[in-house]
């Protein structure tokens, strides 16, 4: 069995890596130990499932050893991640171990994205709780659940329309005290499918030549809002949700394949492209907007 | 509840957004989001206009829904305008109502990328251009908004950029009535009544 050892912390900055481990594993079932699991945004558990996902096209279901604090267990729970795993992963039932401490800024518990229904479900969900969590703990107006449910409209359609394969999406309100000294909201939206440079590659591929790969692929459809319909109204999605997470102050970053590409604020150091990862299916996308800067 | 206008004698079509969307699509959906579903709602609109005659004013009400988004904004203001426009056989003027400040950013992208402009209420009794429109359309339009109705004799005089005023009666930003010639402000036409 192929061992794969889960970080003890997994989240937006260390996803990469772990998937760049899950790519380079060899063919055989995998058991991903997340026994000593600290820490998981929703980056980390919905990588985990879709890490779970490439490694079980490989062999037999994957095995997840689950983690041994009870905190990240409360946690996982609070945020579904059990049920998605059903499936994913052959585990053992977690233990009911009393209800999770502290009030919940669980956004968006994680929800898979299969079919158009889902993202309804998703804004449903959404607009009946993230507006408190919103003004509360960012400082955004009323209204900024609409537009919150706009952008997680549109970037779960992005699955539907373009991936050809299931993904999932999560998002939960988080007190960056050291970090930024402010509160923010993380949405992951990942899925396992055949990536943006899969989706353009019949349309755009040949005006590109030698130039072709991950990274011209996700600097076309992020940077110049290429699609692969011809409809001149399609392709909006992504430019739209990246002057919204603009106005906001927010980091917006998408992994396909190889390569990374972000818009990123004063405040994060990621770096706006990357390239060289391990090859990894689908595209993963996440999300940081900051609550408003004290003036 | 519409209150026809008066000279031209359209007697305008109200089209709740939100009645549409749960009649059409499901009563489970109450949000306007997601393309087939905008398309659902867009041919279930279409539809309803086939039976409107030569000539047809609508006011396309969104004042129920609560989200719509990009995709959304696309199928049911964009492309409702763009196929309109396309029909030779069917005249059809557009008032979108109830766009209020969430609608309004998802609705003016979708029509300055197709190059178009719609006449939207913004607020109560509040209406404005929306989409991509040139600084003399927007001066007339609202010279002729102000008036409410400029007779063919005064329309020189109160609105002295011709081709301007020729591109809204084109582009369907205001109505020409065919008997007598009189401009009409398409915001008057389809007073909701109180």
């Amino acid at each position: 069995m192929n061992v794969l050892p889960v970080p003890t912390s997994l989240d937006y900055q260390t996803v990469d890596a772990f998937f760049d481990q899950v790519a380079l594993a060899k063919e055989g079932r995998a058991l991903f130990d997340a026994r000593h699991l600290r820490w998981v945004d929703p980056n980390g558990m919905v990588g985990l499932l879709v890490a779970g996902t490439v490694a079980g096209r490989r062999g037999a279901l994957p095995r997840l050893e689950l983690p041994e604090s009870s905190d990240v267990h409360g946690y996982l729970s609070r945020m579904a991640f059990f049920e998605a795993a059903k499936g994913v992963f052959d585990f053992d039932a977690p233990v009911r171990r009393g209800a999770a401490k502290g009030a919940s800024d669980v956004l968006l518990e994680i929800t898979p994205i299969v079919a158009n229904a889902d993202v309804h479900q998703v804004v449903d969900r959404v607009q009946s709780k993230a507006g408190a969590i919103l003004s509360s703990r960012l400082g955004y107006p009323a209204t900024a659940v609409v537009q919150f449910s706009v952008i997680l409209s549109e970037i779960c359609q992005n699955i539907v329309e373009h991936a050809e394969a299931p993904g999932w999406v999560a998002a939960q309100a988080y007190n960056w005290a050291r970090r930024l000294g402010r509160y923010v909201v993380v949405i992951s939206v990942m899925d396992v499918g055949r990536g943006f440079r899969g989706s353009l590659h019949d349309e755009h591929s040949a005006r590109y030549g030698d130039r072709w790969a991950d990274t011209t692929a996700l600097e076309a459809a992020f940077l110049h809002g290429i699609t692969r319909f011809p409809d001149s109204g399609r392709g909006q999605g992504i430019q739209q949700i990246r002057k919204q997470v603009r106005r906001w102050d927010g980091a917006i970053t998408i992994r396909s394949g190889t390569a990374r590409i972000g818009q990123v604020p004063e405040w994060d150091d990621t770096p706006p492209l990357t390239d060289g990862m391990q090859p990894f299916p689908g595209a993963q996308i996440s999300i940081i907007l900051p609550a408003k800067a004290e003036p | 509840m519409i209150e026809p206008g008066p000279d031209p004698h359209l007697s305008p079509v109200w089209i709740d957004v939100g009645q549409v969307l749960q009649r059409t699509v499901t009563s489970l959906y109450s949000h306007l989001v997601t393309r087939p579903t905008g398309r659902a709602v867009r041919l279930a609109i279409e539809t309803q206009l086939q039976s409107a005659g030569e000539r047809s004013l609508s006011l396309i009400d969104l004042s129920e829904v609560v989200v719509i988004d990009f995709s959304c904004a696309d199928e049911v203001v964009a492309k409702l305008l763009e196929s309109a426009h396309a029909s030779p056989r069917h005249e059809a003027y557009f008032v979108f109502g109830g766009v209020h400040e969430p609608h309004r950013d998802q609705i003016e992208t979708v029509l300055e990328r197709r190059g178009l402009a719609a006449v939207a209420e913004t607020d109560q009794h509040v209406f404005a251009l929306l989409g991509s429109v040139s600084e003399a359309e927007e001066r007339m339009w609202r010279a002729l908004e102000q008036r409410g109705a400029v007779s063919e004799d005064e329309i020189g005089a109160v609105l002295p950029d011709g081709n301007a005023v020729q591109l809204l009666i084109e582009r369907r930003l205001a109505l020409r009535s065919p008997r007598s010639g009189s401009l009409h402000a398409l915001s008057r036409l389809v007073r909701r009544a109180t």
